[in-house]
């Protein structure tokens, strides 16, 4: 099966491409990044700021089902253009990790099919690296077991 | 010398994969590892070197202290390390996907 969601990491490189193409008109793929009510659902966050116009902020925060915060995130837009592209900064809160910038491209592909291409831009190579790290890091401690499996496995 | 199999005989030991999952991390000086472990030192010093032996750690001197950071492109043979934050953007994208096509189903009633 096609992988859907492209990752492109090119070794020691401080920048990542991740592509996806939808099943959506390029309209409905925009408001999915642009309007609170569905970054909210499609995120599963909650959004305290979301001022989507040149050199707005945006934040939002994520809960666990207890209530408490664990992660939270905010940036700025440099840019934006409707069904085209936004510019914007995002940096985790309470994180070592500094902002980073994202670029990101709507393409309209057709009537009913569009794709998104997110450029970001970190501080460095290795701070790129522990981004990309970060899920399996929490996945390798959530399931060591798996790692040992597909150690098994070769 | 089969450094393949090194790598995979290095992480077949739980101690050493417990220093990379905490390595994986954040980087750590020696201490700072040691101090997760019941083990002693110089037992956790064995294990140290064996996995910046094998390259799935880099070791990098600083003052008097020795910091040890994953090594990402030993981990990438082993298993690809940016799968699972693929696989994260892989699903917020389906949901992406499905909530948004929930709202043209209704807005096309």
């Amino acid at each position: 099966m096609e992988l859907k969601t492209k990752i492109q990491a090119e070794d020691r490189k401080q920048e990542i491409f991740i592509t996806r193409e939808f099943d959506l008109p390029v309209e409905l793929l925009f408001k999915a990044y642009t309007e609170a009510e569905f970054f909210e659902q499609w995120m599963g966050t909650k959004v305290t700021k979301f001022e989507n116009r040149q050199h707005g902020s945006y934040r939002f925060e994520t809960s666990n089902p207890q209530g408490d915060v664990v992660f939270s995130a905010n940036g700025t837009i440099h840019d934006i253009v409707q069904n085209e592209k936004i510019i914007r900064t995002f940096q985790m809160e309470n994180t070592p990790f500094p902002a980073q910038i994202e670029f990101l491209e709507f393409e309209k592909l057709t009537d009913t099919t569009s794709k998104i291409t997110i450029q970001t831009i970190y501080k460095s190579a290795d701070i790129r690296d522990q981004h990309l790290k970060m899920p399996f890091a929490q996945g390798i401690n959530m399931a060591h077991n798996r790692l040992q499996e597909l150690l098994g496995g070769r | 010398m089969n450094l393949r199999r090194d790598v995979f005989q290095a992480i077949a030991d739980p101690t050493r994969r417990s220093i990379l999952m905490l390595v994986a991390t954040q980087s750590m000086t020696a201490g700072a590892i040691a101090s997760n472990f019941d083990t002693a030192r110089p037992t956790v010093s064995k294990h140290l070197q064996i996995l910046t032996e094998c390259e799935l750690l880099r070791s990098e001197q600083n003052g008097r202290e020795v910091i040890y950071h994953l090594n990402p492109n030993k981990m990438k043979e082993i298993a690809d390390f940016i799968e699972p934050f693929r696989k994260m953007w892989d699903e917020k994208f389906n949901k992406l996907e499905s909530v948004m096509k929930a709202f043209q189903n209704i807005s096309n009633k």
